[in-house]
C-alpha cells in the first residue's frame, strides 16, 4: 500500500526499476524465441503470424517499456540528489507519471492473452497498420497503449524540466550541474518536443482503425507517407532520448574510477545540445528508400552524418578523462569501458547508413538490425548496467557483488558481440530484416547460428544480474555515504540510502563536482547554506494510481467499442461506450477530488532530524 | 597480460570485417559485396569507402583506449591524486575538425551518386520500361511497350537501362535485387517511385521484399533472369503466344472457371493472381519452393512443388490470398493433373 500512494522521487525510481526490469525480461523472452527461430533455415518454432507479433513487441517493448523506465528509475533515483533538491518539482505528478507508464504498459501486453498482439512492426506503417491489412485488436494495443504509456513518459520529463530549472541547491549554477542532470534536462527537453508528435499519429491511427477516420487511407486522399513522417519525427529524437542519459552516466562513471575531473566539461555540455538539436532535423534518413527524391535524400544525409562530430567530441573527451588517471576496474567502470568501443562501432556504422545511395543496399537488411543494436544494446543497456551498479549501493545502501558483476560484464559483452557483429554480414549477404525464416543455402545459416548462440550468452548474463540483486537484497543495509570513495557530485555526501528528505540542510555548491572540492578542501560535508530547520513534506496519495487506473479502463473501452461481441451485456457495456465512459469518470474523478481538497503536506520537525543525525 | 589480449580481441573482428570485405564474399547472384551492375557496383565502391573511413576512426579510437586502458590502471599503492585536468583546446578543436573532414570526403560522393541514382529514366527511350506492382506476397511485372505482364520472374535484356516504375496494390513493399542494386519502397497510388538498374551479364539473380509486408514477408521472393537480347525477343514472342490449356477438355474447363478467374496463361484469364503462362520454366514455384531446373540444392521436380502449393497454399505463403484448390472442389488426382499440366508449360527461348 505504501507504494501505491507514494510520492516519494526515491521510491519511484525503483517503481521504475521494477516495472523496467518486468518488461526488459519480457521483452528478453521474446528476443530468445525470435534467435531460437532464427537458428536454422525453414525452422518452424513459431508461426509466421506469431513470429510478426513477437517482433512488434520486441521492438516496442524494449524501445517504449524496457529501457525507458530504467532510464527514469535512474534520473529519478539521482537527479534530485545531484542537484540538492529535497524532492522533484511536482512530486504528485511524478507519480502520476509513473502509474499511467505502466498501466498504458500492461494494456499493450495485455494483448498477448486477449486475442493477437500487434503484427505491424514497431513502426507500425500503414497501410499494414490498418484494420484492412491487421485485423485483429492488436494496433489498437499498440495505439492505446502506447498513448496512455506516453502521457506517462510526457508528465515524467515535464516534471525533470521543471526540477532541474529550479530545485537546483544555491551555488548550482547550470554550468556547475553534473554531466548526468545536464543529460536528464536535455533528454527531458526532447520528450517535450518529440512525444507529442507520436501521440498525434497514434490518434490519428486510432481514428482511421476504430472511427473510421481516413487519415492514411490513399483511396480517400489519405497518405501512408504521412504516417513515416509523424513516426519518424518522432522516432529519430526518441533513440536520443534513450542515448542521452547513457552519455550522462559514461560522464559520470568514468571520471569516477579515474580519480580525474571530466575532460572538457563545457564541450561536452554543447555536444549533447547539439546531438539533440540534430537529433530532430534527421528524421528522413530513416526513409531514403521511400522515394523522397534525391535533394531530400542529400540534405538528410548530410545532417546525419554531422552528428558524428558532437558524437566524436564526447567520445575523445571519455578516452582523455582517463588519460593521466587511475583507472579502477569495477563492474561499473567495465560496463562503462565496454560502452565506448561498442558505441563507436553503433557510431561509424551510423555514418555509413547516412550515406543514402548505400543505405539503398543496408536499409530494411539485418545490417540496420546490427547497428541499431550496437547503439542501443551496446550503449544505451551498458550505460544502464553501468549506471546501476554504480549507483546501487546509493539507492539501496547495499553494494551489488562485485565479482558476480564482472561475470555478468563478460557473458553479456562477448554474447552481446557474437549476436549482433555478424548480423552486419548478414545484411550485406542479401539477408533483410522482419522475416520469419530464410532458404538454406544462401550463406546465411552459419552466421545465424552463432547470432542465436550469443542471444542465449546474453540472456546469461542479464541472469547474472538478476541473481547478483536478489543475493544483494539478502544482506543489510547501509553502506557508506560515499562507498566508492572517489565520488564526485551531491549524492555521494549524504546516507545510503538517502533518508526521505534526502539532506538536512541544503547544501552550498561552490563549483563542479561539488562534494570532491569540499573533500579535497578536506571537508568531511558539504557546507549548509540554510540553517538546520523544519521539512515540508507532501503527503502521499492514491490518486494518481486511481487517475491511471480509469485511463486503462477508458482505453479498454475505446479499443472493444466497435467489436462485436456474442454476449448482450458485453455488446452493451463496449458498443454503447459505457466502458470508456466509466473509465473517463473515474479519472476524472479523481482529479476533481485533487483539486478540491486541500493537501498541504506536513512537517519533519527539527528535533526529528537532529535525533537521526545523532542515530 | 590481460590488457593485451583485450586490445587484440578488439582488432581481430575488424580484421575480419576489412579481409572479409576485399575478398567479396556470399552468393553472386545474392549478395551486395558481389555486384553484377553498375549501379551496385557503384554502391559497394561507397560502401567501400565508407568502410575505409570508418575503420580508421576505430583503429584510432581503440588504440587510443588500449594505451590508455594499460596505462592508466591504478597501481597498488598510488595515492597520490591525479592532477585534475580541465580540458584542452587545442586537442577539442583538433577532434572536431578531423571528424569534419572526414565526413566531407564521404559527403562529396554521397551527393554524387544521390543525384545519379535518382535519375528518372522512364521517358529514355534506349530504356526497357518495366511496371513492378506488388501484392501480398508476389510480384508482378508489365512490360508497357512489350505487351507482356509476368510475375515473378522478371526477364530483362543483358546491358541495357531497365527502367522500373514501382508501385504497390495493397501494402508497402520494397522492391531489392542485392546484387544489381539498392532497393526502392514500392509504394500506393500517388507516391509512385522510379529506379533505373542495368545487369552486367547472363544470370539469374535473387531479389527480395525488403519491407514487413505481412505473414510471408520473408517469402515474398522473386527472381531476375538476365537473357541477351535475341533470347529477351524470342521470351516476349513465346510469352504472347496463344494460351495453352489442359488437354483434357473436362479439366480445361475446371481450370478456366477455377483458377483463370484470378490467373492469366497467354491471352486468356485474368490478373488477380499472378500469371501462369510458360510455369515450366519458372526457377520456384510460390518464390520459395525451388524447382530442379534452378539447379540449386534441396531443389525438387516442378511437378511436386506445384501439388505442394496446389494442396494446401497456406502452408507455404501463410496469409495469402489464394483459395485452396481443395475447396474448390479439386481431389487430389485433379490437382496432380493440373500440376503435371502446368509443369509442362514451358516456353521456348
Ligand atoms: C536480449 C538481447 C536482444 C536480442 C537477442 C535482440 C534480437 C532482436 C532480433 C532478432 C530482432 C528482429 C530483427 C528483425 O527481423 O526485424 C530484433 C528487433 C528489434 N530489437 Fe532487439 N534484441 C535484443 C535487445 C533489444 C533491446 C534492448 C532493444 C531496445 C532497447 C531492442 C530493440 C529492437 C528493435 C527496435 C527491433 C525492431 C523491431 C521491429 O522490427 O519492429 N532489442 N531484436
Ligand atoms: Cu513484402
Amino acid at each position: 500500500m505504501d507504494w501505491l500512494t507514494t510520492v516519494d522521487h526515491k521510491k519511484i525510481g525503483i517503481l521504475y526499476l521494477i516495472a523496467g526490469g518486468l518488461f526488459f525480461g519480457i521483452g528478453g523472452i521474446e528476443a530468445i524465441l525470435i534467435r531460437l527461430q532464427l537458428i536454422k533455415p525453414m525452422n518452424d518454432l513459431v508461426s509466421a503470424q506469431v513470429f510478426n507479433e513477437l517482433i512488434t513487441m520486441h521492438g516496442t517493448t524494449m524501445i517504449f517499456l524496457g529501457v525507458m523506465p530504467v532510464i527514469f528509475a535512474l534520473m529519478n533515483a539521482v537527479v534530485p540528489l545531484q542537484i540538492g533538491a529535497r524532492d522533484v518539482a511536482f512530486p504528485f505528478l511524478n507519480s502520476l507519471g509513473f502509474w499511467t507508464f505502466l498501466f498504458g504498459g500492461l494494456l499493450l501486453n495485455l494483448s498477448w492473452i486477449m486475442g493477437g498482439a500487434p503484427d505491424a512492426g514497431w513502426t507500425s506503417y500503414t497501410p499494414l497498420s490498418t484494420t484492412e491489412y491487421s485485423s485483429t485488436h492488436g494496433v489498437d494495443f499498440y495505439t492505446i497503449g502506447l498513448q496512455i504509456a506516453g502521457l506517462g513518459t510526457l508528465i515524467g520529463g515535464i516534471n525533470f524540466l521543471a526540477t532541474i530549472i529550479t530545485m537546483r541547491a544555491p551555488g548550482m549554477s547550470f554550468m556547475r550541474m553534473p554531466m548526468f542532470t545536464w543529460t536528464s534536462f536535455i533528454t527531458s527537453a526532447m520528450i517535450l518536443f518529440a512525444f507529442p508528435a507520436i501521440t498525434v499519429g497514434l490518434v490519428l491511427l486510432s481514428f482511421d482503425r476504430l472511427l473510421g477516420a481516413n487519415f492514411f487511407d490513399v483511396a480517400a486522399g489519405g497518405s501512408p507517407v504521412l504516417w513515416q513522417h509523424i513516426f519518424w519525427i518522432f522516432g529519430h529524437p526518441e533513440v536520443y532520448i534513450l542515448i542521452l542519459p547513457a552519455f550522462g552516466i559514461i560522464s559520470e562513471v568514468i571520471p569516477t574510477f579515474s580519480r580525474k575531473r571530466l575532460f572538457g566539461y563545457s564541450s561536452m555540455v554543447f555536444a549533447t545540445i547539439l546531438i539533440a538539436f540534430l537529433g530532430f532535423m534527421v528524421w528522413a534518413h530513416h526513409m531514403f528508400t521511400t522515394g523522397l527524391g534525391p535533394v531530400a535524400n542529400a540534405l538528410f544525409a548530410i545532417a546525419t552524418m554531422l552528428i558524428a562530430v558532437p558524437t566524436g567530441i564526447k567520445i575523445f573527451n571519455w578516452l582523455f578523462t582517463m588519460w593521466g588517471g587511475q583507472i579502477r576496474f569495477t563492474s561499473a567502470n567495465l560496463f562503462a569501458i565496454g560502452f565506448v568501443p561498442t558505441f563507436v562501432m553503433g557510431g561509424v556504422t551510423g555514418v555509413m547508413l547516412a550515406s543514402a545511395p548505400a543505405d539503398f543496399q543496408f536499409h530494411d537488411t539485418y545490417f540496420v538490425v546490427a547497428h541499431f543494436h550496437y547503439v542501443i544494446v551496446g550503449g544505451l543497456v551498458f550505460g544502464l548496467f553501468s549506471g546501476l551498479h554504480y549507483w546501487w549501493p546509493k539507492m539501496f545502501g547495499r553494494m551489488l557483488n562485485e565479482t558476480l558483476g564482472k561475470w555478468t560484464f563478460w557473458t553479456f559483452a562477448i554474447g552481446f558481440h557474437l549476436t549482433f557483429f555478424v548480423q552486419h554480414f548478414l545484411g550485406l549477404l542479401g539477408m533483410q530484416r522482419r522475416i520469419v525464416s530464410y532458404l538454406p543455402n544462401q550463406n546465411f545459416d552459419t552466421l545465424n547460428f552463432i547470432s542465436t548462440i550469443g542471444a542465449i550468452l546474453m540472456g546469461v548474463g542479464v541472469l547474472l544480474f538478476l541473481a547478483n540483486v536478489v543475493m544483494t537484497a539478502r544482506k543489510p543495509s547501509g553502506v557508506a555515504n560515499d562507498p566508492w570513495e572517489d565520488g564526485r557530485t551531491l549524492e555521494w555526501s549524504i546516507p545510503s540510502p538517502p533518508p526521505e528528505y534526502n539532506f538536512k540542510q541544503i547544501p552550498l555548491v561552490r563549483g563542479l563536482d561539488a562534494f570532491w572540492k569540499e573533500k579535497m578542501a578536506g571537508n568531511k560535508e558539504m557546507t549548509p547554506s540554510e540553517p538546520l530547520g523544519p521539512i515540508h513534506m507532501p503527503s502521499p496519495s492514491i490518486l494518481p494510481f486511481v487517475m491511471s487506473l480509469g485511463l486503462f479502463i477508458a482505453g479498454l473501452g475505446f479499443m472493444f467499442s466497435t467489436e462485436e461481441f456474442s454476449n448482450s451485456f458485453m455488446s452493451l457495456i463496449f458498443n454503447k461506450y459505457i466502458v470508456m465512459i466509466v473509465g473517463l469518470v473515474i479519472t476524472f474523478a479523481a482529479m476533481i477530488a485533487r483539486s478540491v481538497f486541500d493537501d498541504h503536506g506536513y512537517h519533519i520537525e527539527t528535533e526529528e532530524l537532529e535525533g537521526e543525525g545523532k542515530a | 597480460m590481460m590488457k593485451r589480449w583485450q586490445a587484440v580481441k578488439r582488432l581481430l573482428p575488424l580484421m575480419a570485417m576489412f579481409a572479409l570485405v576485399l575478398s567479396g564474399c556470399g552468393r553472386e547472384d545474392l549478395s551486395v559485396l558481389r555486384p553484377q551492375g553498375p549501379v551496385a557496383q557503384g554502391q559497394l565502391d561507397l560502401i567501400k569507402l565508407s568502410i575505409s573511413i570508418m575503420i580508421v576512426v576505430m583503429v584510432v579510437v581503440f588504440g587510443i583506449a588500449a594505451y590508455v586502458l594499460v596505462k592508466f590502471r591504478k597501481k597498488k599503492g598510488q595515492d597520490k591524486i591525479p592532477e585534475q585536468v580541465e580540458g584542452n583546446h587545442k586537442l577539442e578543436i583538433i577532434w572536431t575538425a578531423i571528424p569534419l573532414l572526414l565526413v566531407l570526403v564521404l559527403a562529396i560522393p554521397t551527393i554524387q551518386k544521390v543525384f545519379a541514382y535518382g535519375e528518372n529514366d522512364w521517358n529514355d527511350p534506349d530504356a526497357v520500361k518495366v511496371e513492378v506492382t506488388s501484392h501480398q506476397f508476389w510480384w508482378e511485372f508489365n512490360y508497357p511497350d512489350y505487351g507482356v505482364k509476368t510475375a515473378q520472374e522478371l526477364v530483362i535484356p543483358v546491358g541495357k537501362k531497365i527502367a522500373f516504375q514501382l508501385k504497390t496494390n495493397d501494402v508497402l513493399h520494397s522492391f531489392w535485387v542485392p546484387s544489381l542494386g539498392g532497393k526502392m519502397d514500392t509504394n500506393t497510388e500517388g507516391s509512385v517511385n522510379y529506379m533505373t538498374l542495368i545487369a552486367d551479364k547472363a544470370d539469374t539473380y535473387i531479389g527480395k521484399c525488403a519491407e514487413l509486408c505481412g505473414p510471408s514477408h520473408g517469402f515474398m521472393e522473386f527472381r531476375v533472369k538476365a537473357v541477351d537480347d535475341a533470347t529477351f525477343e524470342n521470351w516476349v514472342a513465346a510469352f504472347k503466344a496463344p494460351a495453352v490449356l489442359p488437354e483434357d477438355p473436362a479439366l480445361a474447363e475446371k481450370f478456366k472457371t477455377n483458377c483463370l478467374s484470378c490467373h492469366a496463361v497467354g491471352d486468356q484469364g485474368g490478373a488477380m493472381g499472378p500469371n501462369l503462362t510458360g510455369m515450366g520454366s519458372r526457377e520456384t514455384v510460390a518464390s520459395i519452393l525451388l524447382n530442379d531446373i534452378s539447379g540449386e540444392p534441396g531443389s525438387k521436380p516442378t511437378k511436386d512443388n506445384l501439388v505442394e502449393w496446389l494442396s494446401e497454399p497456406q502452408a507455404v505463403k501463410p496469409g495469402n490470398t489464394m483459395p485452396n484448390p481443395k475447396d474448390l472442389g479439386f481431389t487430389d488426382q485433379e490437382i496432380e493433373q493440373i500440376a503435371d499440366y502446368l509443369a509442362n508449360y514451358k516456353l521456348d527461348y
